[in-house]
């Protein structure tokens, strides 16, 4: 039972990173489209225990940063005042889970501002425009895996069950989107839709362009397990019973797809993550000031930024866990039993 | 310290002055016969001599479309016309005045219509061809030419009629004008002298506009300025070489240009740029943004990043005021009354958080601006021009006035209504090549939000922006950049007149659509014909004025202009006016004397 243990093992490790991003209110310490101008490409502040004096403290604390005289993006530490971090505190507004509306985040400093990972050229916190960033970026790559699946699914079920020419048409017209250059096609969706979507009509959109670009695969996978599963025994049995269609496709067949679609979703989560990233990254994502990993990403694209403020590259290394999570649910997945249900099965219908 | 190298220059051309003037005083007769004898009068500039040789590298955004005058429209085939063509009278870039160039003087009639300019007398083509009045004349007449669509040909119309230019002799050309023109020898600066005897007979047969492509023949086109065309390697360089004739010399008697060859590289963008100038492939810089500026300043190895000051080019937000009649979305319609309303224009412009945006998107190296007229102009600003502070109070009181209200959300968020109870909300269009603008409608975005307004930014690829601000007139608000080609405000004479194809807040009307319109119309009209600077002055004031008040374009900020090169390039000295730093190059020379042909 050492593969079962390893499932919930990264279940629960997925369980948790998606926690921290969904509620990304309480642990985020400000608001992430909110400007703090007097600070623009902040550096991470650092947890000090040790004081200036050489004094040490149990309470971890920041120093202020305070800008060089005569720069714009150079800061040094002021070391005269301590600022304890505390946790627990109140803090701005926001709806936690999107409905109770909560004052309450992890952590703060009560007076002076925190930057625990930088600021981005407006002063926006670049901490809690990770974590609420994340949530746009993951929840595109759930629902479009969900809904890249569920078509691939329905498809490929049809297909590979009833056969004939639903199968040619329909299989001919994935290859015909496994064989499209889907970002231009984006590009060329983007210029027919109206100047101003607003976030969260561009974040449908960018989730229903991502499943509609990608049911071909999974429906192909689908059809030929529904293909192969069709000519088996107990399902021709059940057949001869008098089972109708709808009733064999419901009890016997799709069943036998379950651990492929869940091998799927858990290969096409990430991609389909980094998928919202490089739409994002080229403009065609959610719109500023609303954060999403791509968006986030997207100001490296100044060599100025590349080369000055290596902290607007953490979002790039924020998704490694969650894809590392993902990934290692997928091979766990492919090492489970049930994988070969269907031998099982027909092994034990001969016997 | 500072003072010591100015006044240090002040005496030199002082005594330099004294020199010229002794020796016409002393011996006119001698002066006359040298001219005789050389048949060539130089045009003698003072600055640092140099050394001649070397070739000079610098990169262009992109490659310049045409070498062509008559059909140049962007501004990297400009630059390169700049230094292979040249013009009658000249504004010198670092002064902002004009100065004699191939024309060696001027006198205006007393009524102010007749221009007659003498013309340096040896002149010659960079084919070695001689130049006079012959050619003078063919090229206003080609530039007059209506099949030829030349976009200096607007210019050259001065009170609905075209300027009618006379020879009287080889060396004298009269221009004439139908109504006076304030300033009018800044008319010249630009306008390329073509050389009759090779474009004579494209010019008949029709087909000026095939000549001069880059990869035509070198001996297809001869220009008059420092340098002429050698080499263009499709994708990669345009090579040019010191044209042998030019007409400059500097005060030691050496014929300029100093350098043997000026390399054009075409790189993609800014960034390529600075990358290129960093890894020390060109010698000079210029447009350069602020962050780049700071990341190049950071790490000075061998070159040097100069902050020139303030230029000419100003931002700023504007919303769609056209007449769109009926054909425009009632949701369009709608957002105009509040976009008509002069106090939401007003409340716009008080919240606008303009020393955030210098600071941010600038870096500190630029100057936020209520008007046209930028820091970087040294004549034309209007001093009694108000600089509101910025607050969020005023912009309310102002909204109440006329007749917005506020509403709170369940979140606690307050959103700004109309009269008719809908809530405000606009989009503002920003170029999305351009990193600066997008961060000024960002920043805009945010002090509207305080003021209850939801703002939408939308970037959009520079020409479609363009063809929605200016033909198909779809748009809520955008924010836009200008940069003056010049100081003198005739330069900005499309965006102040009603019918200009720049009034970008309603382009191309027939008539003022607004008593306030008609009145700036009116103001800048009469400035163009006064004929004494301060009468203009006065006039342009008032103009700017008025514009302040009924704030149609919502001036934001300027940025400085910010160059480097190399600290091998003598004579570097950056401008406020395009072509920022070429625009000496004929002075500019190699200290070190490395031969760096072999690059």
């Amino acid at each position: 039972m050492i593969r079962r243990r390893k499932v919930a093992f990264w279940l629960l490790v997925l369980g948790a990173l998606h926690g921290i991003v969904l509620c990304a209110g309480f642990f985020a310490p400000y608001d992430p489209v909110e400007q703090d101008r007097k600070n623009p490409y902040l550096p991470p502040m650092r947890l000090h225990f040790m004081d200036a004096r050489g004094h040490l403290h149990v309470r971890p604390f920041v120093y202020g940063l305070q800008l060089r005289p005569g720069t714009y993006d150079q800061y040094v530490e002021d070391t005269t005042q301590l600022h304890p971090l505390k946790f627990f505190v109140a803090g701005d507004r926001y709806r936690l889970l999107g409905f109770f509306p909560v004052r309450l985040h992890l952590f703060g400093t009560g007076n002076e501002r925190i930057y625990l990972a930088g600021t981005d050229a407006f002063g926006r916190d670049q901490l809690s425009r990770l974590l609420f960033g994340g949530q746009i970026s993951l929840l595109a790559g759930l629902l479009g895996a969900g809904f890249t699946l569920l078509i691939g699914w329905c498809i490929g079920a049809v297909a590979g069950y009833y056969g004939g020419w639903r199968d040619d048409v329909l299989m001919r017209v994935a290859e015909l989107f496994l064989a499209l250059p889907w970002l231009y096609l984006l590009f060329a969706i983007r210029a027919f839709l109206p100047l101003t979507v607003n976030p969260l009509q561009a974040f449908f959109l960018i989730v229903a362009v991502i499943a509609a670009v990608g049911w071909a695969r999974p429906a192909r996978l689908v059809r030929g397990i529904v293909l192969s599963a069709k000519e088996r025994d107990f399902v021709r049995a059940a057949r001869g019973f008098g089972a109708s269609n709808f009733y064999l496709l419901r009890r016997h067949i799709l069943p036998e797809t379950s651990s492929v679609l869940l091998t799927q979703a858990a290969i096409l989560i990430p991609q389909y993550v980094l998928a919202e990233m490089t739409l994002s990254f080229l403009g065609l994502g959610v719109p500023e000031p609303v954060p999403s990993w791509g968006n986030l990403l997207s100001n490296l694209q100044q060599y100025s930024v590349l080369v000055s403020y290596w902290w607007i590259y953490l979002p790039a290394f924020a998704m490694v866990p969650f894809f590392l999570g993902y990934l290692g649910l997928a091979s766990a997945l492919q090492e489970r039993p049930n994988a070969y249900k269907i031998e099982r099965k027909s092994l034990g219908s001969l016997a | 310290m500072r003072n010591r190298p100015a006044m240090f220059v002040r005496h030199r051309i002082l005594f330099r002055l004294f020199l010229c003037f002794s020796a016409l005083l002393c011996c006119p007769t001698f002066a006359h016969a040298q001219q005789n004898d050389s048949k060539e009068e130089l045009l003698v500039l003072s600055g640092e001599v140099g050394r001649p040789g070397g070739r000079l590298v610098v990169s262009l955004r992109g490659e310049p479309k045409t070498l062509n005058p008559l059909i140049a429209a962007d501004a990297r085939s400009r630059e390169v016309i700049g230094v292979m063509q040249a013009d009658l009278v000249h504004i010198n870039r670092a002064t902002q005045l004009t100065e004699p160039a191939l024309a060696k003087s001027w006198k205006i009639s007393p009524d102010g219509l007749t221009y007659t300019l003498v013309l340096r007398k040896g002149l010659k083509f960079s084919d070695g061809q001689p130049m006079d009045a012959d050619d003078v004349l063919f090229s206003f007449r080609v530039y007059l030419d209506e099949n030829t669509h030349a976009p200096q040909r607007d210019l050259l119309i001065v009170g609905g009629k075209p300027i009618v230019v006379r020879k009287l002799d080889a060396q004298t050309v009269v221009f004439q004008m139908a109504k006076p023109y304030g300033a009018a020898e800044r008319l010249f600066d630009g306008m390329a002298i073509l050389p009759r005897h090779l474009l004579e007979n494209p010019f008949q047969e029709g087909k000026l506009a095939q000549i001069g492509s880059l990869s035509a023949a070198a001996n297809q086109w001869a220009g008059l300025g420092p340098f002429r065309l050698k080499e263009y390697v499709a994708g990669q360089r345009l090579v040019l070489e010191r044209n042998p004739y030019y007409w400059k010399s500097d005060s030691k008697g050496n014929r300029l240009p100093y350098l043997d060859e000026l390399v054009f590289l075409f790189v993609p963008n800014a960034d390529a740029q600075v990358l290129k100038f960093q890894s020390g492939e060109t010698d000079m810089i210029s447009q350069l943004g602020a962050e780049n500026f700071s990341v190049l300043s950071r790490q000075q190895n061998g070159y040097t990043v100069t902050d020139a000051g303030p230029g000419l080019e100003y931002n700023f937000l504007f919303f769609n005021l056209n007449d769109v009649g009926e054909k425009a979305s009632a949701d369009l319609q709608r957002k105009q009354k509040w976009f008509r309303e002069v106090k939401f224009r007003q409340a716009v412009s008080v919240a606008a958080d303009r020393e955030a945006i210098v600071r941010l998107v600038y870096q500190g190296r630029g100057a936020a601006i209520w008007g046209l007229v930028t820091p970087g102009n040294k004549r034309w600003g209007d001093a009694n021009l108000a600089h509101p502070p910025r607050s969020l109070d005023h912009a309310r009181v102002l909204l109440k006035e006329a007749g917005f209200s506020w509403t709170t959300g369940p979140n606690g968020e307050s959103t700004l209504e109309d009269s008719d109870g809908k809530a405000v909300e606009f989009s503002i269009l920003t170029s999305s090549t351009n990193a600066d603008r997008a961060k000024m409608a960002a920043l805009l975005q945010d002090d509207l939000k305080q003021l209850g307004m939801r703002v939408q930014v939308v970037p959009l690829e520079f020409r479609s922006l363009l063809d929605r601000v200016t033909q198909t007139k779809e748009y809520d608000a955008c924010v836009m950049g200008i940069a003056s080609y010049d100081a003198d405000p005739n330069s900005d004479i499309n965006v102040w007149l009603s019918s200009g194809g720049t009034h970008l807040w309603n382009p191309s009307q027939s008539h003022p659509a607004t008593p306030w319109e008609a009145e700036i119309d009116r103001r800048v009209e009469e400035q163009m014909s006064a004929p004494a600077f301060e009468q203009r002055k006065k006039l342009y004031d008032r103009a700017q004025e008025i514009l302040a008040e009924y704030q149609p374009m919502i001036f934001l900020a300027s940025p400085d202009i910010l160059a480097g090169a190399k600290n091998s390039v003598g004579n570097f000295h950056p401008a406020a006016l395009e072509p920022y730093v070429l625009w000496n190059v004929e002075q500019l020379f190699l200290k070190t004397g490395r031969e760096n042909a072999a690059r």
